[in-house]
Order: structure tokens, then C-alpha cells, then sequence
């Protein structure tokens, strides 16, 4: 059952590399990959059912000891993450392979389309499963090295521009994190996240927030937290939809998924938790105005992206259960939302031939059904009720208020001068693009959009809606995991024993304060 | 636990070489500099891995006695990831290259625009700050000024880039601005046409050099030649 675990790591390494050798086999190639991506999703979904029953799953690989060699963990939030991912990474490679036909595609080398998705696939398994910090780095570089890739087909002049910012920025960010390795293997003699949590925890408070804030400082590259978020807007939206699509969804979770790991398991409940919430009150407010201000539908999704990184980050920066909730709750709807987004904005580019909102305009007659498939994920992104967004939203500000600090409060302001600004933006493009007579672009551009791309957003779409449908039990689930987290001990004994789990010092309580176990 | 001071010496000495590197504005230089920063990061676990011992072969030596094999395990892999990376920032870098003519870092696009716009506003498009002038200067140097005596000087408008390459340029604020007639957004986002409806930078230029391979083109040839040659993709590749 334990080695359910390695699969969502192996697989697509494995697809990866036959993909690779079916090169000149475009047809066996997208195969190959969907029949990957599928069992993925399966393994995905057979881990959530596990899990709940068994609690933390952990496999050792090649059977060495916990602290010498790789350990996978798989705990409540992992498998949701994985179930999420996989179905988001499904439904986007439904959708590419659709585009490719449409596209003129011998400008883009397709043969290595595939293969590289696959991998950055990987390398997200690999960062959501590790239990060792420098397994954590190794799926980053795995994920970041693919992500090149994808960012630079075809490399058309636009493309490497923005590549060369985001390959420097994601460079520096993979630096600072090797160091911040470094730095706690000297201090600690070990990796391995559950006995860092025992040892660290041992450690004179200075240390702790040195080696805290390298680690931070590299994740919140990773995750675009407001002031080391410049890089995303200017890079994401030159690459191909689909591209983005994921990028979107899953790179920035992943790095918000590291400073969940980090701002709990490994140090919890830490001196910097208003720095946290200074970020995420930033990241939100000055976020959003980007996105009120540009023109470019693309823009404008990448900058509300940078901008609802903050609501995830107020739910760690508060810690208590009611946040930890909310913020797992969200993330899981905030990868469907965000990279349904990005798709549908693929499509009104392949239907309106831009995605610049001052040359569209009548969509909603010339294509209602993208104006159905954009209407839904963008009130869910919105947070209008009753979608998933809404009690996303719902939860943080709950768990802002019952916070009852000025830092809280400030920071429900916040979230709520976010949510109505993300409303605003959404109608702007509503009204630019939907309403108005038809633009001559999209008149003179009358293609019809293949049925795979619109298959696909809507697989995506349904899936976000499900997340609303399902959210009373998801709340159940995320509270659990919520509650695992806070509490340390059961990751902990997993993987070392209830001996190790003994010597923990600290744990969260319910209201995000320190505890001291001993 | 005691360290060795040599060790920790040349990895700072590294880092900060690094470092300045890594401020550079070229690319190639960008990515020695993080070679330089990852070597320097590599010296520390070998720091990290504490006082050195005899080989780690199980049954040879005490473990106490031996060295701790774990950072120089990472060290390895560490190195493998950097060797991958710095090939791409190099392909990067190449490529980059081929199609500007030059492998600056370019500046972000919204910076530039908010720039020109403010710039346009005020009306004093020649009147730039002394550290705008200062880097303008320093990136194209005293030569390719004196060849271009004639041309009206937008340091923004010829960017490095070409601020054409990308399609979402513009913000609600340069609406109802007079605005240069743009040219069409690529139909996949960022698939530009070879030939563009108007060349910017003079169409004699682009059009007598339809490849980058040209020795008197090479980066280290000086600042003369730069920019302008908006090689939209397609031009350079074989």
C-alpha cells in the first residue's frame, strides 16, 4: 500500500522517458501521456480514500533508515493536493492537445512538448510528497528545469525575454534555498523534515529565525508573496495558454504548500507570523490594483493570481485551525479556479485571435458557450456565493476576526477590499469583452474553437463546481488535516516512532498560540 | 563543532563574486555568477559535513572516525541540477543572442512603460534622470551615439527588446493617450510575424542581415552594434 506513493513520482518519469523515445510518434506520444496522467489521478484518488483510514503513509525508499535515505509522506493534505493536481495537470493536456492541431504547429516543437509536462508532473509529485528537505529542493529544480522549457517553446523572441527573468529569479530563489540546506544540516545534522521538527525545536531562538527566514525568503520567490512577486506577471502570460494554465495553478501552490510545511512542522507558530501577515495584507491590496489596471485579459488573471497568494498566506500567518482550514480549502480550489481561468482565456484567444480587452469585444453572442465556461470560475474567483470561492473567503475572514488583533483586522479589511476590486476586474473584462459590439478582430476571426479545448475547460469547470457540491465534506477533510498539521505529532510518528514523536517541544493550539509540550 | 576557516573564506569569496556577477545586465554573466554562487553554496556542505575522517566504507573505521558522506551526497546532486541549468541559461543566453543581436536582461515591461508614459506627460522625452541617462550610456556606449547623430533619441522606444515582442502593452491609462498605431498581437499570445507592418528601427538595417552568424556581429565586437535589429524570430534559426 506504501508504495502507492511512489507512483506519482515514478510514472511520469517513466512516461517521460518513452515519450521521449516515441518522439517521431505524435499520436503514441499524447497517448502515452493522457494513460499517465490517468493513472496518476487514480493513484491520487485511491491515496485520499487511504489516507483518512490509515492516517500518514510513508515509504521508505530502498528501505534505509528514515534519517539517511528519501522518505516519501503522505499525510491529509498531501493526498488532496496530489487529487487536485493531477486532475488540473489531466484536463490541461486535454486541452493542449486540442490547441496543437489548431495551432500552426510546426513552428513548436511538439516532440519535446510532451515529455517536459510530464517531468514538471513529476516534480510536483516529488515536492507535495517529500519528507526530507533536500528531496523538497530536488522536486523544485525537477519542476523549475521543466518549467523553462515549457516557458520558452518555440523560442520566439517575446518568449526568451520573459524566460530570462524568470530562469534569473527562479535561479537566485533555488540558491538561497541550497544555502538555507546548508546552513540547517550544520546546525542540525540532519534533513529529514520530521526529525528537523525534533531538532529544531531544540535550537537557541535566533538560529531558528535565521535559518526560518532563508527558508521563507525561498519559498515566497517560489510562491510570489508580494514584494519578491515581480517576476510572475511579467513572465507567465507569454507563454502558451495551457502552459500558463498549469503554471499558475500549480507552481505557486507548491511553494505555498513549502511555507505551510515550514511555518508548522517545522517551526511552528513562529516569531514571524506578523511578517506573514504584512506580506499576504500586500501581496492582496497591491495584487489586485495591478490587475484593476491592465489591459490584457492575461495580465490582468496574473496579477489577480499574485494578488489571492495573500489570502493563502493570511491563513498560515494567523495558524489557528479555523486558518489552516481555510487555507488548505483554498488552495484545493484556487489550483482548479486559477488554472481554469487561464484555459478559458486560451480559448477567447483562439476565438477572438487577442486577449488584449481593448480589441474584443461581443464574445457573449459570437461564442456563449466560452461565456458560460468564463462566467463560472470567474464569480467562483470572485468569491461571489454560493461558489467555492465564497467559503474559501468565508473561512479566512472568519478566522481573521476571531484572531482579534489589529493585524487581523486590518487584514479582513484587506481580503475584503481584495474580493470586491477581483469582482471589479472580472466585470471589466466581462463588459470589454463579452458585452459591446462585436471588435473587428473577432469578427474578421470567426475560427471555430476545437472541441477538445472547450471539452476540457468545461471537465475543469465541472470540477471546480464539484468542489462547491463537495465543500461541506472538504471543510470535514481539511479540518482533519488541519488539525494533524497543527498538532505535529502524528506526522512525527510516522515517520520515526512515537519515541521521536515524545521529544517534540512545541505544538499549536486551536487559537494559533505556542504551546509548550515540555 | 569546529570549522575550517580556509574553506568558509573561499566559499564567501565565491558568493560574493557571484553576487556581483549575478548584478550584472548579460545574461552569459548572470550565469556565471550563479555558478560561482552554486559552487560557493557547495562549499558549504562540504562545511556543513563537520571535521573530515577516513573514508565512509562500512567496517573500515569507527563511524565515529569517519567523514559524514550525507552533504557530499547532496553536494553531488547539486551539482548535476546546476550543470543542467547553466546549459539552458547558456542555450538562454545563445538564443537570445540570435535574436537581438545582444543577450541583455531586459528591463520589465511595466517599468518601461510607466516610464515612457510618465516621460510622455510631462513632454520632456529627452530630459531623463541622471541614472536613466547614466545606464542608457553605459549599456550602449559613446560609439553607437556618435553614429546615430541624425535619429531622434527615445532611449525607451528602440528598448533592448523591442517593446513590440510583447502584445499586452498597454494599460488603461494609455488609453485615450496618443499612441503609435501597434502592431497586431500574435496570434498565440507571442508568435510574432517575421515582417511586422512598421519596423521601428529602420527597415534597411533588419533587412541586410538576415542571419545573427556574422563574426562583426559578435557581442564582444562593442556596443556599436545593438538592439534595433528586431530579429523576430525565425531570422536566425537554421
Amino acid at each position: 500500500m506504501e508504495l502507492l506513493l511512489a507512483l506519482p513520482v515514478v510514472l511520469p518519469l517513466a512516461g517521460a522517458a518513452a515519450t521521449l523515445l516515441l518522439r517521431h510518434r505524435h499520436k503514441v506520444q499524447l497517448w502515452l501521456t493522457i494513460l499517465t496522467l490517468a493513472a496518476i489521478l487514480a493513484v491520487a484518488i485511491a491515496l485520499i480514500a487511504l489516507v483518512p483510514a490509515s492516517g500518514v503513509l510513508v515509504l521508505q525508499i530502498g528501505d534505509w533508515t528514515p534519517t539517511q535515505g528519501i522518505v516519501l509522506v503522505a499525510d491529509r493534505i498531501t493526498a488532496l493536493m496530489l487529487l487536485v493536481s493531477s486532475a488540473v495537470t489531466l484536463a490541461v493536456l486535454l486541452y493542449s492537445s486540442g490547441q496543437t492541431v489548431a495551432e500552426n504547429s510546426e513552428r513548436t516543437p511538439v516532440a519535446i512538448y510532451h515529455p517536459t509536462y510530464l517531468a514538471l508532473v513529476a516534480g510536483v509529485s516529488m515536492a507535495f510528497l517529500a519528507g526530507d528537505l533536500f528531496n523538497l529542493y530536488v522536486g523544485f529544480e525537477v519542476l523549475l528545469a521543466s518549467s523553462y522549457v515549457l516557458l520558452t517553446l518555440g523560442g520566439s523572441a517575446s518568449r526568451v525575454r520573459a524566460a530570462t527573468t524568470y530562469v534569473i529569479v527562479s535561479l537566485l530563489s533555488s540558491v538561497i534555498f541550497l544555502s538555507a540546506i546548508a546552513a540547517i544540516y550544520a546546525a542540525t545534522g540532519t534533513v529529514n523534515m520530521a526529525m528537523l521538527a525534533v531538532r529544531l525545536d531544540g535550537l537557541q531562538e535566533g538560529t531558528r529565525m535565521v535559518l526560518e527566514l532563508l527558508l521563507l525568503v525561498a519559498f515566497a520567490i517560489k510562491a510570489a508573496i508580494f514584494p519578491l512577486s515581480a517576476w510572475l506577471p511579467d513572465s507567465y502570460p507569454t507563454a502558451p495558454a495551457p502552459v500558463t494554465a498549469v503554471f499558475a495553478g500549480l507552481l505557486t501552490k507548491v511553494g505555498i504548500y513549502a511555507i505551510l510545511r515550514l511555518e508548522t512542522l517545522l517551526f511552528p507558530a513562529s516569531q514571524l507570523s506578523n511578517l506573514l501577515l504584512a506580506a499576504a495584507a500586500l501581496s492582496l491590496v497591491i495584487g489586485i490594483l495591478g490587475a484593476v489596471a491592465q489591459t490584457d485579459l492575461k495580465r490582468v488573471l496574473s496579477f489577480t493570481l499574485v494578488s489571492h497568494m495573500g489570502y493563502m498566506l493570511l491563513g498560515l500567518g494567523v495558524s489557528t485551525r479555523l486558518g489552516m482550514t481555510a487555507t488548505i480549502f483554498y488552495v484545493a480550489h484556487h489550483i482548479t479556479v486559477q488554472s481554469t481561468m487561464f484555459l478559458v482565456a486560451g480559448l477567447i484567444e483562439q476565438r477572438g485571435g487577442t486577449t488584449n480587452l481593448a480589441r474584443l469585444g461581443g464574445l457573449a453572442k459570437a461564442a456563449p458557450v466560452i461565456a458560460v465556461l468564463f462566467f463560472v470560475p470567474a464569480m467562483n474567483l470572485a468569491g461571489i456565493p454560493p461558489f467555492s470561492g465564497f467559503i474559501g473567503k468565508v473561512g479566512l475572514v472568519e478566522a481573521g476576526i476571531a484572531y482579534d488583533r489589529p493585524a487581523g483586522w486590518i487584514l479582513v479589511g484587506a481580503s475584503v477590499l481584495t474580493s470586491l476590486l477581483t469582482l471589479y476586474a472580472i466585470a471589466k473584462i466581462w463588459n470589454r469583452a463579452f458585452w459591446q459590439a462585436p471588435s473587428e478582430d473577432v469578427i474578421a476571426n470567426d475560427h471555430p474553437v476545437p472541441r477538445v479545448m472547450t471539452g476540457a475547460t468545461t471537465a475543469l469547470v465541472a470540477f471546480s463546481v464539484g468542489l462547491t457540491l463537495a465543500a461541506g465534506p472538504l471543510m470535514t477533510y481539511s479540518d482533519e488535516a488541519a488539525r494533524a498539521v497543527l498538532e505535529r505529532t502524528p506526522y512525527v510518528s510516522a515517520v520515526l516512532g512515537d519515541e521521536a514523536a515524545g521529544e517534540l517541544h512545541y505544538r499549536i493550539d486551536d487559537a494559533g498560540e505556542k504551546v509548550v509540550e515540555r | 563543532m569546529s570549522v575550517s576557516l580556509a574553506l568558509l573564506l573561499t566559499a564567501g569569496v565565491l558568493i560574493a563574486c557571484g553576487v556581483y556577477l549575478v548584478l550584472e545586465r548579460t545574461l552569459t554573466r548572470v550565469v556565471l555568477g550563479f555558478v560561482l554562487l552554486g559552487n560557493g553554496v557547495n562549499l558549504l556542505f562540504v562545511v556543513a559535513a563537520g571535521r573530515p575522517g577516513t573514508p565512509p566504507f562500512e567496517g573500515t573505521a569507527e563511524p565515529s572516525e569517519m567523514t559524514d558522506p550525507l552533504p557530499l551526497a547532496m553536494v553531488l546532486t547539486a551539482i548535476v541540477i546546476s550543470l543542467g541549468v547553466t546549459a539552458f541559461g547558456m542555450a538562454l543566453a545563445y538564443r537570445a543572442w540570435q535574436l537581438f543581436g545582444h543577450d541583455e536582461v531586459p528591463d520589465d515591461v511595466e517599468d518601461r512603460r510607466v516610464l515612457r508614459r510618465s516621460r510622455r506627460r510631462s513632454g520632456d522625452a529627452d530630459d531623463l534622470p541622471w541614472s536613466q541617462a547614466l545606464s542608457e550610456e553605459a549599456r550602449r556606449g559613446a560609439l553607437r551615439r556618435s553614429q546615430e547623430a541624425g535619429r531622434p533619441e527615445d532611449p525607451l522606444g528602440d528598448d533592448l527588446s523591442g517593446a513590440e515582442d510583447v502584445p499586452q502593452d498597454a494599460t488603461e491609462a494609455d488609453e485615450g493617450e496618443a499612441r503609435p498605431a501597434r502592431r497586431p498581437a500574435g496570434a498565440a499570445g507571442a508568435r510574432d510575424e517575421p515582417d511586422g507592418p512598421e519596423d521601428p528601427g529602420g527597415p534597411d538595417e533588419t533587412d541586410s542581415a538576415p542571419t545573427t552568424g556574422d563574426p562583426a556581429q559578435a557581442p564582444g565586437a562593442g556596443p556599436a552594434v545593438e538592439t534595433d535589429h528586431h530579429h523576430r524570430d525565425g531570422r536566425g534559426e537554421a
